[in-house]
């Protein structure tokens, strides 16, 4: 939508001139310390600029000072929804550096871990989204009892709820306890209830459907252009999913649907995050099915030190492609390590997306791209 | 994932050459936003990833064979430079990863900013010319993104030392300054 030149607007003698708002870093909807310059004419937002790095802590700097394994940890601080994926995409980007063949345990379970990472990425994201429309509390509260479940399963896997640090490179660090899998069963089959009764509250209520749909459109040719991906690029009309078009790991094994939106507004973003969760659960299901015994962990050398080349891995995860670049010299530090932020980049159409629309749609349009301060930042 | 070959490219414009160990398209100079631009007319649509490398000054031991057919050890300086590493990707193909790369040296580093061809690259390329000090030529927006404003260094450089203390603002003090600048303990 182009917004009309409202650069200053005098009529009859009188003139106006445009309202700056700056919203942030401390308000509510921004999920973190995120500010957005708003420019304003009435309500409608004639201009915004996104502001950030207030939790930068130079985050590539630090991996090239330290050993490959001794940055897993880290890994998890990026996007701390989904520590699993995150080490998912370092892991597979170091894996790429070196010959390590992954057990077939240790496949199955990565999958299962991203899949219900992914899990509790959106329900946490679909609540969060229907706290900023004003529903406060009830749904985000509904949405929380479900992750806590698959946190819970987390913290008996990793012994941590979110800092998992639970990939190695050519493995796992540790077998799940006896019993998990069938505790992770008993979760993910419960979960298609939850998103039936969460479906009905939600995707027909008369006022998420006006206060999202329309608002916010991103064309297919925008978002492919400015590089958007995960759910965001999907519900702009592009099946581009990294399980199906990579297949890393062992992702064509499994039979799933890619969803995707038409129109690509902020009801879009919603459902197709609502009807991924379908999918992540009947691959969750083959995969539980089709977990071998075995080892968990892969022939890997005991000093991690690859010869020098250049590798770039990236995953599908909860919020978008996840990539890690790394440059190795021969020693066991990376020369040059570098993250590709979903979350970063996914917010740079926020300001096409916003402009023309009005200040409370801003929260809303925020709310659909899904971000985390830690990985923006980095 | 199929590969995304490099030798159309390299057959259209011959004067960019094919770095084998790096598996990387290294741009001629003042060439990136030509060749983007042809790329994108290709279905290269998607750029994922844009980042910079800093490479200090440094020996290089090379093994050669002299006039005398005796194998001798040779070294030789490499001059410092900063790579614009661009991963790019084709989703009309599904192909990739394709990868190009733009030199340029460490003293008033500049490189063509490709952002007018992929929008992607806007707050990628404002990270590198933060970190790294890059000046992106055509940029429509480039201000430093993750540091503050008044912040003068770049940190992702190899031999970017840390301030004494970062919470530290210029005062009207001269001793204060020259103290800080050897990274004393100001008291």
């Amino acid at each position: 939508m182009v917004a009309p030149n409202y650069e200053l607007i005098a009529q009859d003698g009188l003139e106006t001139s445009l309202l700056e708002v700056s919203m942030g870093p401390h308000h509510p909807s921004t999920h973190g310390v995120f500010r957005m310059d708003v420019k304003l004419d009435g309500e409608t937002v004639v201009d915004l600029k996104p502001v950030f790095g207030y939790l930068h802590r130079n985050h590539e700097k630090l991996a090239e000072n330290m050993s490959y394994l001794a940055n897993m940890p880290f890994t998890d601080r990026l996007d701390y929804f989904n520590s699993m994926t995150n080490n998912w995409a370092y892991a597979l980007a170091a894996e790429g550096l070196v010959e390590i063949e992954v057990p077939e345990r240790a496949e199955y379970l990565r999958v299962i871990m991203a899949e219900l990472t992914r899990l509790v990425n959106h329900v946490s994201l679909v609540g969060f989204f229907v706290n900023d429309l004003g529903a406060l509390g009830t749904p985000l509260m509904y949405a929380f009892r479900e992750r806590e479940k698959i946190l819970d399963l987390f913290e008996e896997a990793s012994g941590a709820r979110m800092m998992c640090n639970y990939f190695r490179f050519g493995g796992l660090r540790c077998d799940v306890p006896a019993g998990w899998l069938d505790r992770a069963r008993e979760v993910v089959d419960q979960f298609p209830e939850f998103l039936d009764e969460y479906e009905k509250l939600l995707c027909e209520n008369e006022i998420i459907l006006s206060r999202t749909q329309g608002i916010g459109t991103l064309s297919r040719e925008l978002a492919i252009n400015a590089g958007i991906t995960g759910p965001m690029l999907r519900a702009s009309g592009v099946a581009y999913d990294l399980r199906k078009v990579d297949a890393y790991g062992i992702y064509d094994r499994f039979q799933f649907r890619v969803p995707y939106g038409e129109v690509g507004d902020c009801y879009d973003r919603f459902m197709v995050r609502m009807l991924e969760m379908r999918e992540s659960v009947q691959i969750l299901r083959q995969a539980l099915d089709g977990i071998p015994e075995g080892e968990i962990m892969g022939k890997a050398p005991r000093v991690f030190k690859p010869k020098p080349a250049e590798v770039y891995g990236r995953v599908e995860g909860p919020k978008g492609e996840l990539g890690f670049y790394l440059i190795a010299d021969g020693t066991p530090k990376p020369y040059r390590y570098r993250v590709r932020p979903p979350s970063l980049i996914n917010l740079t159409v926020l300001r096409d997306m916003c402009l023309g629309q009005k200040i409370a749609d801003a929260v809303v349009i925020l709310g659909s791209i899904d971000i985390v301060l830690g990985e923006v930042d980095r | 994932m199929s590969e995304l070959s490099h030798e159309p490219l390299l057959k259209e414009f011959p004067d960019a050459c094919w770095d084998e160990a790096a598996g990387a398209v290294i741009v001629p100079e003042g060439r990136a936003r030509v060749m983007a631009e042809w790329l994108l007319m290709q279905g290269v649509d998607y750029c994922s990833n844009v980042t910079g490398v800093d490479y200090l000054e440094a020996e290089v031991k090379e093994k050669i064979t002299n006039d005398a057919g005796e194998e001798e050890t040779v070294t030789r300086t490499e001059p410092g430079r900063i790579d614009v590493v661009y991963h790019l990707y084709s989703m009309r193909d599904q192909t990739g990863p394709l990868v190009l790369k733009q030199r340029t040296g460490r003293e008033n580093a500049q490189a063509e900013s490709l952002t007018p061809v992929w929008r992607s690259c806007e707050l990628q390329e404002r990270e590198v010319f933060d970190l790294f000090g890059v000046d992106f030529k055509g940029h429509p927006d480039q201000r430093r993104i993750l540091m503050w404003d008044e912040y003068e260094e770049h940190p992702m450089r190899k031999d970017y030392t840390e301030p004494f203390d970062y919470e530290w603002e210029p005062t009207p003090h001269d001793e204060i300054l020259e103290k800080h600048k050897k990274g004393k303990v100001i008291v």
